[in-house]
């Protein structure tokens, strides 16, 4: 029976070793903020970190992890919303429907914890997950944000004169 | 009746249902999470608070609870509409929650809270008048239960913040301790009231924050998806890959024996589900199934076929014209230039990021579900069809959708497959999750089109006609075939009617004509963020620069030109270009485009910045935006929808929906290619308000944003984009 070291809590699984760690995040653990949104590890929204790398859980089988691993899910990444990649999405609501926001925020602080400056190309190859909300110009000024690049407000695609009509 | 609703909605969730709200962060193996509505908010307000009216529920504590009829799938309508309902009513801000109705509790009370349908971008433009009179007759009806404590004239109370006070007496009171003396009031007629300048608006009109982030950021927000009930079982689906196939058979005995599984059956004609304790059980063993289809008699069509058929369309007889003014084809045979194009574009998917689901329950007299729906009671009209039970016996829980963009609205086809599945088990909570490559498969795709253009110019470089024919397939023929008056189906010329207010062509001339002529194909088609628009602002706007380039005349002034009788039209046209700084110098090899088009009752410009490298790699640097809205609730939400619509159109410069042995080529996102973060341009929008109507937001701009686009390409290569997607001009997105 697999062992999982989810969010600092240790877990056993009892699934066939070939289960996506996605589906056992979401199924047996029971942490649903972690998305499944194609099963083919293109669009991200299932994104996780494994020993603080962004991994994409849905291609992942659970016998590739060892007890040793350590996962992180979005409802780990801090225990009140107060991560600086949290902060700054709530800042400027990047938020649309919210699906992929799981995803794109764990590829956020996975970058940000490697590169605490990144410019608009790091941010281009780090953040390949998919929205169809379109939030992408409101990703960006808030990895800006949360690396201290950027003020709220300065990258908002309304002019200030329109920001009461 | 005020208790009922929500009383009502109290048992059902704890007599049906043990509600445990999800653990923080804390790996609640197992736990069950109904999130709102059927248990949280609606058993609240049965315990202590008051329903002023249908709209506003005031708690003790003055939480003001604002109830919203519409679906929120992202576009933010569940916060404009309550900074609407706040802006009458006067309450304190920071203290609105706000409750989702379900179709149950809208039939129930003769449907109160009115269309629930999130479609065509009216969740404001279509509600904002009726909202705002909810508002302010709980307003007027909470001063006057103050009044009454105080004998005192209304007319002498103040209200802000929800605090209502007498100068006279320096008393005051909050909503919260009047409510439920407010609650037994006769309400004010709505008709009577008068509602407040939008000039002095102080919560409407503002870019205030969204009400729904928060939950969205860790995890917590509870989608349809997400659900988890006691003794739940999970389904996935396969239909038929051809369209008109059918099912002959499947071989169970392959998979039964697979760890979880719990059944396979077949649902309808052309749909086999498999059900088991786990969905990814569920859908290995799905994997695994052995299946013979009968594809029936569209196994051999394929695009190039579909395309010859689009094309017999260009120049039939069997067109309509809807615009016939003059003598179009005389004039520009006559004209001393003349220019013909043919445009196609292709059939695409939504792709909404949350696959389609939904979880069913049925009990021996009752049927519930729970489902990200665009339109509630669509949903409860399948959901007692198809289950047996009568209307007043199901109910739909409307959850937050993970993405709609029109594929959630008329077809309730996951509502049919899950009642289906749930038959086999009942009492059983089954929840039905498509895998992607479904959700690809059987979409009900944007109509393909193509469209061949004709214009005259003159010595002086004026037009003298242009002449417009669609043939394409339409979305009445397959959707709404009653919509379709006298063989004549105006819908699929969007944008380019002569009548005002709605989707009107901004360009008025004396020999202009145009024309739609149905090809309809074996592929399911229905409503795409901005629907028709989309394509025929591809066929009008890239037109008008290929008209004005062999009039020899800048784009904009050419297009100014014909807008004279179009003063809104013009005006935000003029304002993108303004913001844009058309005509000015810009960075070596960067080239502009503009567009303008109308669509949900707004008028839209853009301006894009664009250039071409010589390996053919097309880099959008800068969209600019200009709409008219009429008026606008939340202006950076408004901001949000633009730039969404300009991710949601570019992907249309990247993919396709192609069709190939019948069935759709484009399986999932490895080969249908969504636009990400490095594709994004920088977006820029200015909104030149009229004030005088109100129109849609979600959808109007998306129509402006290809054409703009592909304009500057021309403007960058010499060589107009003629079809899409990129690829088949030697582009690439980049």
């Amino acid at each position: 029976m697999p062992q999982l070291n989810i969010n600092g809590r240790s877990h056993d699984v009892d699934v066939e070793p070939d289960t996506p760690l996605l589906w056992v995040i979401r199924e047996q653990v029971g942490l649903t903020g972690t998305k499944y949104g194609c099963g083919v590890a293109q669009c991200g929204s299932c994104s996780v970190h494994l020993n603080g790398d962004v991994v994409r859980s849905c291609s992942l089988p659970v016998s590739a992890i060892k007890a040793s691993d350590r996962i992180t899910t979005i409802e780990g990444l801090s225990k009140d919303s107060s991560h600086p990649v949290q902060r700054a999405w709530g800042a400027i609501d990047v938020p649309q429907c919210g699906y992929c926001q799981s995803g794109q925020i764990m590829a956020a602080a996975a970058l940000l914890a490697k590169k605490p400056k990144p410019t608009d190309k790091d941010i281009d190859e780090a953040m390949s997950n998919i929205c169809r909300c379109g939030t992408y110009h409101r990703i960006r000024a808030a990895v800006h944000i949360a690396a201290g690049n950027a003020k709220v407000g300065s990258a908002d695609a309304l002019t200030s004169d329109q920001q009461n009509v | 009746m005020k208790k009922t609703i929500s009383g009502e909605m109290a048992k059902i969730s704890r007599r049906k249902f043990l509600v445990v709200s999800a653990a923080a962060g804390g790996g609640m193996a197992l736990g069950f999470n109904l999130p709102f509505g059927i248990g949280t908010a609606a058993a609240q307000s049965a315990a202590e608070a008051a329903e002023v009216n249908i709209w506003v529920v005031v708690k003790p504590d003055d939480t003001c609870l604002i109830r919203i009829a519409r679906a929120e799938m992202g576009q933010g309508t569940l916060t404009g509409l309550a900074q609407l309902v706040a802006e009458e009513l006067e309450c304190d801000w920071k203290k609105v929650a706000t409750e989702q109705i379900t179709a149950g509790q809208n039939l129930s009370r003769k449907r109160a809270w009115g269309d629930m349908s999130t479609a065509g971008s009216r969740g404001i433009r279509m509600s904002h008048d009726y909202v705002r009179r909810g508002g302010a007759a709980a307003r007027m009806m909470l001063m006057q239960a103050a009044a009454n404590d105080w004998n005192v004239p209304v007319t002498d109370l103040q209200v802000a913040n929800s605090v209502i006070s007498h100068a006279g007496s320096g008393r005051s009171t909050t909503y919260g301790k009047v409510a439920a003396a407010a609650a037994k009031l006769t309400p004010p007629d709505p008709k009577g009231i008068k509602l407040k300048d939008t000039k002095n608006w102080k919560i409407a009109g503002k870019p205030l924050r969204r009400l729904d982030t928060a939950n969205k950021l860790n995890g917590q927000k509870i989608y349809a998806i997400d659900l988890k009930m006691p003794g739940m079982l999970h389904a996935t689906v396969k239909n038929c890959p051809v369209f008109g196939g059918k099912l002959t058979s499947f071989d169970d005995s392959k998979v039964k024996g697979m760890p979880g599984v719990k059944g396979v059956m077949k649902i309808n004609d052309t749909t086999v589900a498999v059900v088991a304790d786990t969905w990814w059980r569920a859908k290995k063993a799905m994997d695994a199934l052995p299946i013979i289809w009968d594809e029936g008699p569209h196994a051999k069509v394929n695009s190039a076929s579909i395309a010859e058929h689009l094309k017999s369309g260009l120049t039939s007889n069997d067109a309509f014209a809807d615009i016939d003014t003059g003598d179009a084809p005389k004039a520009i045979a006559a004209a001393a230039k003349k220019i013909e194009a043919v445009y196609s574009v292709p059939f695409t998917s939504h792709t909404p990021m949350e696959p389609m689901n939904c979880t069913v329950k049925l009990l021996p007299d009752r049927a519930d579900i729970w489902i990200p729906t665009q339109n509630a009671e669509a949903s409860l009209a399948a959901l007692s069809s198809s289950s047996g039970h009568p209307l007043e016996k199901c109910e739909v829980h409307v959850m937050d959708l993970g993405g709609g963009f029109g594929r959630r609205i008329g077809n309730q086809d996951v509502v049919r497959q899950g009642v289906a599945i749930a038959k086999a088990f009942p009492g059983v909570p089954v929840k039905l999750v498509w895998t992607r490559e479904e959700d690809q498969a059987h979409d009900f795709y944007r109509p393909i089109a193509q469209c061949r253009l004709s214009a005259g110019v003159d010595e002086k470089g004026n037009l003298a006609g242009l002449h417009l024919r669609v043939s394409g397939q339409s979305i009445n023929a397959f959707a709404n075939p009653a919509a379709i008056k006298d063989g004549k189906d105006k819908r699929q010329l969007q944008g380019l009617w002569a009548e005002p207010h709605d989707a009107q062509i901004g360009y008025t001339h004396a020999n202009l004509r145009t024309e739609y002529a149905m090809r309809n194909t074996h592929l399911p088609v229905g409503p795409w963020r901005g629907v028709n628009t989309n394509q025929n602002g591809i066929f009008l706007e890239c037109f008008m620069d290929e008209v004005a380039k062999l009039a020899n005349r800048d784009p904009l002034e050419f297009r100014r030109s014909l807008m004279s009788e179009r003063p809104k039209h013009l005006a935000v046209l003029n304002a993108a270009a303004e913001k844009a700084g058309w005509g000015k110098p810009l960075p070596k090899g960067v080239y502009r485009g503009i567009a303008q088009f109308m669509g949900y009752a707004s008028y839209s410009a853009a301006v894009a910045e664009v250039s071409v490298s010589p390996k053919g790699e097309v880099k959008v640097h800068r969209c600019v935006f200009a709409l008219d809205c009429g008026n606008v609730v939340n202006p950076d939400q408004t901001a949000s929808q633009i730039e969404g619509s300009v991710a949601y159109g570019m992907t249309t410069l990247h993919s396709e929906i192609s069709v190939a042995n019948g069935r759709v080529v484009e399986t999932n996102f490895h080969n249908f290619r969504v636009m990400k973060i490095a594709e994004m341009p920088k977006v820029e929008v200015v909104l030149p308000l009229t004030h005088d109507f109100w129109g849609g937001v979600g959808e109007p701009t998306i129509c402006v944003v290809v054409p703009a686009i592909l304009n500057a390409i021309h403007a960058a290569t010499g060589k107009p984009v003629r079809s899409l997607p990129l690829s088949k001009q030697g582009l690439t997105l980049v």
